[in-house]
């Protein structure tokens, strides 16, 4: 405990710092930095412990505001996400540590006071007791991560990416107020332990309060189609601050999500079901997209929307068990959840640095100007594959544990559930399956026409791997996500309390953790097994004539590197079967006839979601607020005049009700 | 560990490394029949092997480690995939619930690797195989999952043990006869995960109609044996998993003999299915599959109302 007070002073010293060092950017960023890495490092040795321990505390502190007492605690549920955040931040800082100054980034002073501000308010978001703190610790972090999208706002892009994710977050955000406040009145108060006393809520009620949760968080966590804001803030912010972004930030709608579970008591089987589309479509389109996109960052932020629609689907299948009474599947569904935002986390703050990384070494992120940094960026390139593998779902890498643990979860589910639930489970298996075949094949496409291959331009003839801290953190991440991968028992043993506490019950399953048992002989079989045959391919070709040539090119003689695939050409044969989710706009036309003379052919993704579903939505209600700019008269005399004229009322009203 | 127990391993290591390269031969004797030549044969898939394992090998200057890391991951996947599906017995090497899955994402770790070793050439037809072939496979995915649930909803299980239980003598598509229509499904992915008309053409001489055989073209020697012998046991472990569905499996030796009978079964069919089809447009490949995913999702439905 004092660990985790230690890291919240520290982190309140990292926001102060910079201001007091204003005058000295360089070193208003050294320090602010250093403290908070520091306050990361303790905040994560006081998580694992509290997490170890199975810690579940809770404390009233005395606020002089007419809003009452402040409460704040820790569960497991807080714990492990607790341990998210000050490992993503932690090592995303120190990559940042060394990489904004390299990389010439401006005001480091302010970028390093908001980056500690967003992790206190998020430590502040998970450990929230009541209302009143949780909605002022979200304000918090979301205006505070505002600046760390915003931050390079001398660009136009980084200026509207801001913007839009400014209002997606707002948007969310008075949905939440609205649920806090209901769930006030039905608690009597804004203590959560006073909700939860106040006992079952009325089934409609429930129902609207979670449509609400699903809203709100689902904004934060960039779930379809509320997505729309995350593929344009992660490429746009630093990246170290990307990694914070996706890593964590947009985690905490999912600690909501689960956080309203918890509030709302047991859930009703539509809640699942409604999991499970939501998160199978974001799933969905994220993958496409991931596939589809040229720009190596935007790959990998489209990347994240898909992951977190893979953890709402396993919040779906937790729901779907607990609400039919199958505490092996809603375990399995809410660990593997959990697991997925731990994973995540990890491998996705490892792309977004290494894609900076990238951008920095070659300058540009257009996968078709790259190829061939494998050779060139050799450290570099090993861990972008260690993440291509694990976001790919595959062993043995950590991603596939939780992968493999909601997927068994919502196995299980189709296999015992009564029909209607187990319609929902085979529903998301099938559309984790599609989701999980098109990260595959976008993250072979990442690092096949980004790594590998001949250059594709002269931007990556020049790059080396950075080295020094920056190679240190980023080798810190990927070292954990290996780990994870090939102790599998070790991985799933992590989220066990807090998904056998979203899940209802006291403890894991009996039963639970002993496939993963086994799954871990399998993963060591496996490492096994490849190591036995490269070793039998390297004796079988000891000594033996071994050579070098060229690439074989069918009998052509001339070929050049730019006939090799791109990465529009590559997922060209499974775009067309997407045209409800991802539309190409074309202008102009490609080179025509036998004597084809200068052409010009631009193609543009366009993602649908946001013409069919957020841009009309958003032109409706902007059309319903011109009707109350009527108001809005521009002159003082008439505002007074609403002053006054409140105030009348509120008299009027006190009088009237008061007796 | 029993007498018993210890033979069916034993039986089921060597049907897993010793039968596979029999049924490239098989399909390829059945075309041969079909179109009236001799053909090459039976056992001409172990001796390719054997003289591939004898030579040197060139590599292309372009390429990295990944390339030469190609074939021997996606060998060592396969391999283990293989150690978690029955096939002499009741239970495999390996087995726990949820094997189902690590079996899948087994079979995408070779996916992975071939086609980023086929990326590492930087050869325009390469690309081209790669391409089709992470294109394709993404809808295949869905597909042997949707067969993977049917099965699973069937035997009230989430492992390949429970699901496959080949105790008594009525074989699981007996039990519901709607899994037939998961067959069939499934072995619409067979045809294409093991890239086979309609989908592929193995044997055709134009590398712009290829997926797979494209994607290895600069491959030789020892890795070319690895991957083709990984390729052979791909195509032995759907036509198991195939087997499973459709054959009644006695439990002990006897089901082993079954199961070999079964494969060989799935080979002769793709052979006849060779024979009589063309190799779809690449265009309506992905209509193929989604059509399979219907077929097993009907499966799933009318096993889903119709209770289990």
């Amino acid at each position: 405990m004092s660990l985790l007070a230690a890291a919240a002073l520290l982190l309140l010293a990292a926001a102060l710092a910079p201001v007091l060092l204003a005058r000295r950017d360089a070193a208003a960023f050294r320090v602010g930095t250093l403290l908070t890495i520091a306050a990361c490092a303790a905040g994560f040795a006081g998580a694992t412990a509290a997490l170890r321990d199975g810690l579940n505390v809770e404390a009233t502190f005395d606020w002089p505001l007419p809003i009452g007492a402040v409460r704040a605690g820790l569960d497991p549920l807080s714990a492990f996400f607790l341990v998210v955040l000050f490992l993503v931040a932690g090592l995303a800082a120190l990559h940042g540590l060394a990489a904004h100054p390299a990389r010439g980034g401006r005001a480091g002073g302010r970028a390093a006071a908001f980056y500690a501000l967003t992790v206190l308010a998020m430590a502040g978001v998970v450990a929230a007791r009541d209302g009143v703190l949780f909605l002022a610790a979200w304000e918090l972090m979301t205006v505070a991560s505002y600046f760390l999208v915003a931050h390079e706002d001398e660009r136009p892009e980084a200026r509207r990416a801001g913007m839009t994710y400014l209002i997606f977050s707002h948007a969310g955000a008075a949905l939440l107020f609205v649920l806090f406040a209901l769930l006030a009145r039905h608690g009597g108060g804004f203590g959560f332990d006073a909700v939860r006393a106040a006992g079952p809520l009325a089934p409609a009620l429930a129902g609207t309060l979670f449509g609400l949760a699903l809203a709100g968080f689902g904004g934060k966590a960039a779930l379809f189609p509320l997505h729309l804001w995350a593929p344009d803030a992660y490429p746009e912010a630093p990246p170290h601050a990307a990694a914070l972004l996706s890593g964590a930030v947009s985690k905490m709608g999912i600690y909501g999500l689960l956080r309203a579970l918890d509030l709302l008591g047991p859930p009703e089987g539509w809640w699942g079901t409604a999991l499970v589309a939501v998160g199978g479509a974001t799933a969905v389109t994220g993958a496409l997209h991931a596939f589809a996109q040229r720009d190596l960052k935007r790959l990998v932020a489209y990347s994240s929307v898909e992951n977190l629609g893979v953890v709402a689907l396993g919040l779906g299948v937790g729901v779907l068990g607990r609400a039919h009474g199958a505490p092996l599947v809603a375990w399995l569904g809410f660990a593997g959840a959990l697991l997925h935002v731990l994973n995540h986390g990890l491998v996705k703050s490892l792309l977004l640095l290494l894609a900076g990384d990238v951008a920095d070494a070659t300058g540009t992120r257009a996968l078709d100007r790259l190829g061939a940094l494998a050779r060139r960026m050799p450290v570099t390139g090993g861990a972008f594959l260690l993440g291509a593998l694990a976001l790919a779902g595959l062993p043995p890498l950590n991603v596939f544990v939780s992968e493999w643990l909601l997927l068994s979860g919502a196995l299980r589910g189709a296999a015992t559930l009564p029909a209607e639930a187990a319609a929902a489970a085979v529903v998301a298996l099938a559309l984790l399956a599609l989701a999980g075949g098109l990260a595959a094949a976008a993250f072979v496409k990442a690092y096949g026409v980004g790594f590998l291959g001949a250059p594709r331009s002269t931007a990556p003839l020049a790059a080396r791997d950075p080295g020094g801290l920056r190679q240190g953190a980023v080798l810190a991440l990927a070292g954990v996500c290996l780990t994870l991968g090939l102790a599998p028992e070790t991985a799933a043993s992590l989220p066990a309390a807090a998904a056998a506490l979203a899940a209802g019950l006291s403890a894991p399953p009996a039963a639970a953790l002993e496939p993963v048992a086994a799954l871990s002989r399998g993963v060591l079989l496996l490492v096994l097994l490849g190591a036995a045959l490269a070793a039998a391919r390297a004796l079988l070709l000891r000594r033996r004539e071994v050579r070098a040539g060229a690439t074989w090119g069918c009998g052509y003689e001339a070929p050049t590197a730019r006939m090799q695939y791109t990465a529009a050409s590559f997922p060209a044969p499974a775009l067309g079967t997407f045209e409800g989710l991802l539309a190409r706009n074309v202008v102009g036309a490609g080179p025509e006839g036998y004597f084809p003379a200068a052409a010009r052919r631009e193609e543009r993704l366009v993602d649908t979601a946001g013409e069919r579903f957020v841009v009309p939505l958003a032109r409706r209600f902007l059309q319903a607020l011109a009707r109350v700019r009527v108001l809005q008269g521009g002159r003082l005399q008439l505002y007074l005049l609403y002053v006054f004229a409140t105030l009348v009322l509120l008299l009027a009203w006190q009088l009237v009700l008061s007796p | 560990m029993n007498a018993a127990l210890l033979l069916e391993r034993a039986l089921h290591l060597a049907l897993l490394l010793a039968l596979p390269p029999l049924l490239p031969g098989v399909v390829n004797r059945v075309k041969a029949i079909v179109a009236g030549r001799s053909g090459p044969g039976l056992l001409q898939g172990y001796l390719d092997l054997a003289k591939l394992l004898r030579k040197g090998a060139v590599y292309s200057r372009t390429t990295t480690w990944i390339f030469r890391a190609g074939p021997v991951v996606g060998l060592a996947a396969v391999l283990a995939a293989g150690l978690l599906l029955p096939l002499a017995g009741r239970t495999a090497l390996l087995s726990f619930p949820g094997d189902v899955i690590a079996f899948a994402a087994l079979l995408g770790l070779s996916r992975f690797f071939t086609v980023l070793a086929a990326l590492d050439t930087g050869s325009a037809f390469e690309g081209m195989g790669a391409s089709r072939e992470a294109s394709f496979s993404a809808f295949a995915e869905p597909v042997l999952f949707l067969v993977l649930a049917t099965l699973c909803v069937a035997a009230g299980a989430a492992g390949f043990g429970e699901v496959l239980e080949p105790v008594g003598t009525a074989a699981a598509a007996l039990r519901h006869p709607v899994l037939l229509v998961a067959a069939a499904a499934l072995f619409a992915v067979l045809l294409a995960e093991n890239a086979r008309i309609p989908v592929d053409d193995p044997n055709t001489h134009l590398e712009l109609t290829m997926i797979h055989e494209v994607m290895v073209l600069d491959h030789g020697g020892p890795d070319l044996a690895f991957i083709q012998y990984g390729a052979a046991v791909k195509l032995f472990l759907f036509s198991a998993l195939l087997a499973h569905l459709v054959l009644p499996f006695p439990a002990g030796p006897a089901g082993a003999a079954v199961l070999v009978l079964g494969v060989l079964g799935a080979a002769v069919a793709v052979g006849l299915v060779e024979s009589a089809m063309a190799r779809l447009r690449m265009g309506r490949v992905p209509q193929f599959l989604v059509g399979a995913g219907a077929l097993a999702a009907l499966a799933l439905a009318v096993l889903l109302t119709r209770g289990r």
